[in-house]
């Protein structure tokens, strides 16, 4: 059997054109990297200190109002601190919680999910059990309920949605574990005597991580969402602190008056979270198209 | 179908146990519930009174199975806050988050149904990029946002709606619409799935074959088989509804049981939370429960299983 070495180039680099190719990767990659990179550089980029208060200059509009100025392109809000560089802080926060939430809530999963599929038996039914129990119970009560119990803090919150969102990750795992363990080349490697270990390292984990990369990104903006939600209702990141959720509740009080106080930072919150499903949509897409859904 | 039915309802106890001893045991995450209730200025005495009354110095395990025992016969503690029976308390404000619960899934299937439909009958056309476009719009819109946001255009603007309250309809319109919508985007996207899996099937070329108008076909013979999933999925969604109902009933100052959830958490009224946990819990317990008898019924397949 001869094997074309043509046949093996254009197949890596049609992976690479796949994704170039492919315009909601693109936009959320995009969106996704800006908003990475405001956040790194959030202490040169932001031009003003996000907790600095000026009484004097409370509430300015943003730079589009009639009483807006480019000295605060954003404005400010009630305490006179300038929008724009709260915002930009803002986003460290929210991908500290996304990224956070979505490595602690997919170690727990993927450990369960790839156990399950690959051992199978006892070991089965309990991951299922737990799954069942985990997903029976309200997520957003028993974030607040234990985020009020213990104080909230940014620690607290990664901590609380990273034990409490792993269910998808472990029933993903479970499912496409179960479709590997049965190939071929799983019992080759069995019979040639690898370890179990081995096995899961070099034989499963390689051909599950597409999924897992879709399942962190999706479950990166659940975090993100439920933080803000939290923060918004008061028991999650605490202020001063710029969380996105906290401005939009701090800004509630005037929003009728003030409509960019809660409109800034919500579309801030909704782009980076759409760019963030864009971005996992498109990997499942490039991937397994058919497991869409 | 018996013998499934009774591992199902083994299984839902099962569950249910496990779920009452977590949200029992969450009361315990703070160091001490007596110095949480009188404070942490009381006198040494006032709190080991308050611990001797509602029974802390005694184990753990006894202090649950005491619980669980009067939570079983319906008792669930009393308020901390309203110093009344928690179940008369949750009795009391469930009517109005089951009304704003069944408004938001029956919104989500009006609007998620007929929508999946229209995008799997021609994909990739444009009622399909609507679809598409609605449903990863959905996804990403942080409901307590949409909330305030429609706020803002509906009652404020427009002067369409009343901002908060729960005495007439009108003041469920806004929190149907946010609760439904955020429910919406996975109940379409099954059914556009389903259809499209169902539309290429060897039986629907033949009813279209042998000259069925194709509106039977389509709702006869193809919605009736991919509807299957969508019910199980509809009544899961109904589920972590009344669980999500919390953020919309805060903003809306709707007063059911997921207002009561957030009052009673920023009073500490543990009792009452722990209440809520379980009541919200067994209710999404009994609902996937019956869904799954629905869909063994329907389907004989999963009874073997």
């Amino acid at each position: 059997m001869t094997i074309e070495p043509s046949s093996t180039t254009p197949k890596s680099s049609s992976v690479y054109t796949r994704f170039v190719g492919h315009q909601g990767v693109m936009v959320g990659a995009f969106i996704v990297l800006s908003i990475f990179v405001l956040a790194l550089f959030a202490p040169i980029l932001a031009p003003h200190d996000p907790y600095n208060q000026d009484l004097l200059a409370r509430l300015i509009p943003p730079v589009w109002d009639s009483r807006g100025s480019w000295e605060h392109i954003f404005g400010t809000d009630h305490l006179g601190r300038d929008y724009l560089s709260r915002l930009i802080y803002g986003a460290r926060i929210s991908l500290l919680i996304g990224f956070g939430a979505a490595i602690i809530s997919g170690l727990i999963g993927t450990i369960m999910g790839v156990m399950a599929g690959y051992f199978g038996g006892r070991v089965d039914m309990v991951v299922t059990f737990l799954i069942t129990v985990r997903l029976s119970m309200p997520v957003v009560l028993v974030a607040l309920a234990v985020v009020a119990i213990v104080g909230g803090s940014l620690q607290v919150v990664v901590m609380v949605l990273g034990l409490l969102l792993w269910d998808r990750f472990a029933v993903v795992m479970r499912t496409s574990t179960l479709q590997i363990r049965s190939m071929d080349y799983v019992a080759a490697s069995q019979a040639v005597g690898c370890s179990t270990p081995r096995i899961l390292m070099t034989e499963i984990m390689p051909n599950v991580v597409n999924n897992l990369i879709v399942i962190a990104t999706l479950e990166m903006a659940h975090a993100i969402i439920l933080e803000a939600a939290l923060s918004f209702l008061g028991l999650g990141v605490q202020p001063p602190l710029p969380s996105w959720g906290l401005m939009v509740s701090e800004g509630k009080d005037m929003m009728l008056f003030e409509p960019w106080l809660i409109t800034i930072p919500g579309v801030a919150l909704f782009l980076l979270v759409l760019a963030i499903n864009l971005m996992g949509d498109g990997v499942r897409d490039i991937t397994a198209p058919e497991n869409r859904n | 179908m018996l013998y499934y039915t009774l591992k199902r309802l083994g299984l839902a106890g099962l569950v249910a146990l496990t779920v009452s001893f977590i949200s029992f045991g969450l009361l315990y995450l703070s160091s001490d519930p007596a110095i949480a209730m009188a404070g942490e200025t009381a006198a040494d005495a006032d709190i080991e009174a308050i611990r001797q009354l509602y029974g802390f110095d005694r184990p753990i395990l006894v202090q649950y199975f005491d619980w669980l025992q009067r939570a079983a016969s319906g008792d669930l503690g009393k308020s901390y806050y309203f110093r009344t029976d928690v179940s008369a308390l949750i009795g009391e404000r469930l009517p109005t988050t089951m009304t704003l619960g069944l408004c938001a899934i029956t919104f989500a299937i009006v609007l998620s149904v007929p929508l999946g439909v229209a995008a799997a009958i021609r994909p990739n056309s444009f009622i399909d990029r609507v679809a598409l476009f609605l449903s990863v719009m959905g996804q990403a819109l942080p409901s307590f946002w949409f909330a305030l946001m429609l706020i803002v255009f509906l009652s404020v603007s427009l002067r369409l709606l009343p901002v908060s309250g729960s005495d007439t309809w009108l003041h469920f319109v806004m929190p149907t619409i946010v609760l439904g919508y955020y429910a919406a985007p996975a109940i379409m996207r099954l059914t556009r799935t389903g259809m499209l899996e169902v539309l290429s099937t060897d039986y629907i070329r033949t009813a279209r074959a042998k000259g069925l108008r194709p509106p039977v076909v389509l709702f006869k013979h193809a919605l009736r088989n991919a509807i299957i999933p969508v019910v199980s999925l509809a009544a899961v969604q109904f589920g972590f509804m009344l669980g999500g109902s919390i953020v919309v009933e805060t903003i809306f100052a709707l007063h059911g049981a997921g207002f009561l959830a957030w009052e009673s958490i920023t009073r500490n009224d543990l009792p009452t939370v722990q209440g809520l946990i379980l009541v919200f819990s067994l209710f999404y317990i009994v609902l996937t429960f019956i869904a799954d008898l629905i869909n063994a019924w329907l389907d004989p397949r999963i009874r073997i299983k």
